[in-house]
């Protein structure tokens, strides 16, 4: 028997709303199978789990908001009988052991410790707090009896003793609904406050000519129907897979203190939503797939995210961000580091410039690719051969 | 042996006197007339006026005088009246007393004590009233007692005096007329070495929901409060600072962590209090241990008032104590 858990879907991500169950107990499920959705402050996410099982049993009712951490669901592992079901009676009662962060098995990259929104702060002493993890007793649930009406070590204690289902029904989700934009609006005020107060960023910039990139493109596009046809954006994303590839201390997460770098690059694109807000789903593995494939997930992705419908997995995995506002007219953007990520790299529009080769002025396309990244985890120099090889990479577009 | 909190440090200073030729005795009204709060009382004719020295009313002299008396080879004990005049010797306290040895590279060193009463609530107006022991609890160089018990009174002062460094010692003038079983097994060698520890911070009072933290002269308040608080079945812990500087940091936290609840009585004004410093080391230390934000009762921060009934209102009472408790515990 094993717990489903309510996974963070982003540095910005610290309770969801269950909107609809996709399995039902009974039902097998596969690793990566869609099942349930959940409404962030950002958009209705396809969870996805990540073990094999059979469900045994749902324990949070569609329309609940419930925090991180929260066991959604209760399932058996693959071959285990319902012999074992009495092991977990009672699973029920102990639905809200709060253990943040992990969605089941296999660890996925939860984006960060959530970091909770400063108006919504619950009040309770350090110690119950502490208790409360200890007891597995979801403190939200808690009424207060200290001053003030904060949550006291006895509050908790008796919350335990009793079961904290009792905690449940007394405390309906009376939660006023918050109006979605101003709720993205916190979220992002939250990860990015969070990102300026924690991260060191260094920023650098490098004017890339872009001649030959436009060139072999509009010849790789040449008798494509448009629908077919590849935007600069891929090719952009796929030379940044080519460089992390050599300098793998900016992609990755910065965590507890210490960097933890993955291998493949799994690029947050940064989507303006047309109400407001933005979403930086991950494009996953960029480096090993070809051009025309990113290009169909990207315009998949691009849509869906705009839809409301991003999977999971493509919330909390992003090991790093590219944004890209040249379509917006700006010549260069110096970002935010989205945590735990450790570096942003950012193109602006691609005009034509003066340049000068081989001392001969000349007239050229040229982009501005900036880099953000954490000092913590990289030095200017590395940061600069990045941008070197960023560079090199959009001179040899063929290879991409 | 009942004893008052006024014999008990009668007998440390006999004690001292007789025990140490290099001993003496010096401040304003110690000899004839034996001691503004007759702490003295006798000691002039039975020393000699060597030994038992009155001075002028000039404290920055006669601190300065045993000052270096102490760095001759004496072991002097200054009597500053109260801690108010003492504002007039803080220059030769804070730069000569506390730092001769740091300033002489380890050369000297002052082996000096400084007696001095202090606190409010007997009617001698804003001038007489203060309550400063934070003052020197600040510097670096000294060390600061605050005895608040018999045993104390009796047993700090010949440590203090064997203490190479000053110590500053204060006496709360409301505690001389409290008397109190003087018990005599306290230590190792009864009645005839009355040393104790002047590190540590004692509990004077075991409790299990909240500890109150206090010195000097609000002990006994804690005390009756606690004591009308366990009529309620509210388990209070007191704490007696004992030593002010250097904070016994560890029996703080030891305590607070148990009772996770901090509540910390101060005669001194709230504002740069010495509750102040003990609650940051409480949140230091105990931070994820506390079931409620630690709360000071403190004087108002007011000139202390001469009419009686102000007075009283200005002070850390054992009401305030019981209504802070309670209101911590929300009970």
């Amino acid at each position: 028997m094993f717990d489903f858990t309510l996974p963070s879907l982003g540095a910005d991500m610290d309770e969801g709303k269950l909107i609809e169950w996709k399995v039902k107990p009974g039902d097998m499920v596969r690793k990566g199978q869609v099942v349930a959705i959940v409404d962030t402050s950002k958009a209705a996410v396809d969870v996805e789990i990540w073990q094999d099982g059979v469900v045994h049993e749902l324990l949070i009712e569609p329309g609940e908001r419930i925090p991180v951490g929260t066991v959604l669901a209760t399932l058996l592992e693959p071959g285990e009988g319902a012999a074992s079901k009495g092991v977990r009676a009672g699973a029920k009662e102990a639905r809200h052991a709060a253990v943040a962060g992990a969605a089941v098995g296999e660890r996925r990259p939860p984006s960060a410790a959530a970091v909770p929104a400063e108006t919504a702060r619950l009040r309770i002493s350090p110690a119950a707090r502490k208790r409360a993890e200890a007891l597995g007793v979801a403190i939200v649930q808690l009424t207060g009896s200290g001053p003030g009406g904060a949550v006291t070590l006895a509050d908790v204690e008796a919350a335990a003793q009793a079961g904290v289902r009792k905690a449940v029904e007394a405390a309906p989700a009376v939660r006023p609904e918050v109006d979605k934009n101003t709720e993205m609006r916190r979220a992002i005020a939250a990860a990015m406050s969070r990102s300026k107060r924690e991260i060191p960023h260094y920023y650098l910039y490098e004017t890339i000519p872009m001649a030959r990139a436009q060139r072999w493109l509009a010849q790789a596009n040449e008798g494509r129907p448009i629908t077919e046809r590849l935007l600069m954006a891929v090719l952009q994303l796929k030379a940044v897979a080519a460089a992390l590839a050599q300098y793998p201390e900016m992609n990755g997460f910065f965590r507890d203190g210490r960097f933890e770098s993955v291998q493949a690059a799994h690029i947050g694109v940064a989507i303006s939503l047309r109400q407001g807000g933005l979403i930086a789903p991950a494009l996953h593995d960029v480096g090993s797939k070809p051009l025309d494939q990113l290009m169909h997930e990207l315009a998949d992705l691009v849509k869906r995210t705009r839809a409301g419908s991003l999977r999971s997995s493509e919330m909390s995995d992003p090991t790093i961000t590219v944004t890209n506002l040249g379509d917006q007219g700006v010549e260069a953007v110096m970002g935010v580091i989205y945590p735990p990520q450790v570096a942003l790299v950012g193109f602006g529009r691609i005009m034509e410039r003066p340049w000068v080769e081989d001392g001969t002025l000349v007239a050229l396309p040229a982009v501005v690719a900036s880099l953000a990244a954490d000092h913590r985890v990289s030095d200017g120099h590395r940061g600069a051969l990045f941008l070197a090889e960023l560079r090199e990479r959009l001179q040899r577009p063929e290879e991409l | 042996m009942r004893i008052s909190y006024r014999e008990a440090m009668r007998q440390a200073l006999h004690d001292a006197l007789t025990s140490d030729p290099r001993v003496f005795l010096m401040g304003e009204d110690v000899g004839r007339y034996g001691g503004t709060y007759a702490v003295s009382k006798g000691f002039y004719d039975e020393f000699g006026p060597e030994r038992i020295r009155d001075t002028p009313l000039s404290e920055l002299g006669f601190v300065g005088a045993g000052i270096g008396a102490a760095l001759g080879g004496m072991r002097p004990i200054v009597e500053v009246m109260t801690v108010n005049f003492s504002l007039l010797a803080l220059d030769q306290i804070v730069n000569s007393a506390a730092l001769l040895r740091h300033m002489s590279g380890g050369q000297v060193s002052v082996p000096l004590v400084i007696r001095m009463a202090t606190g409010a609530g007997r009617q001698l107006a804003a001038q007489h009233s203060h309550s400063l022991e934070n003052w020197y609890a600040h510097i670096p160089g000294i060390r600061v007692l605050a005895p608040a018990t018999i045993a104390d009174a009796r047993g700090m002062l010949a440590p203090a005096l064997a203490d190479p460094d000053p110590v500053v010692i204060f006496e709360h003038a409301q505690l001389y007329n409290m008397e109190d079983e003087l018990p005599d097994d306290s230590n190792e060698e009864p009645n005839e070495d009355w040393r104790c520890d002047i590190e540590r911070a004692a509990i004077r009072r075991p409790g299990s929901q909240v500890s109150v933290i206090t010195y000097g002269g609000s002990l006994p308040k804690a005390l009756e409060a606690a004591a009308e608080l366990a009529r309620d079945g509210i388990d209070v812990e007191v704490v007696d600072l004992r030593v002010l500087r250097p904070l016994d940091t560890e029996t703080i936290a030891e305590s607070v962590s148990r009772t996770h609840r901090a509540l910390i009585v101060d005669e001194g004004w709230r504002s740069g209090s010495l509750a102040g410093e003990v609650m940051a080391r409480i949140v230091e230390h105990c931070f994820y241990d506390l079931d409620a934000p630690p709360v000071r009762v403190c004087s108002e921060e007011v000139p202390i008032p001469y009419a009686k009934h102000m007075e009283e209102a200005a002070l850390p009472q054992p009401a305030k104590i019981v209504a802070a408790v309670r209101e911590m515990l929300n009970v």
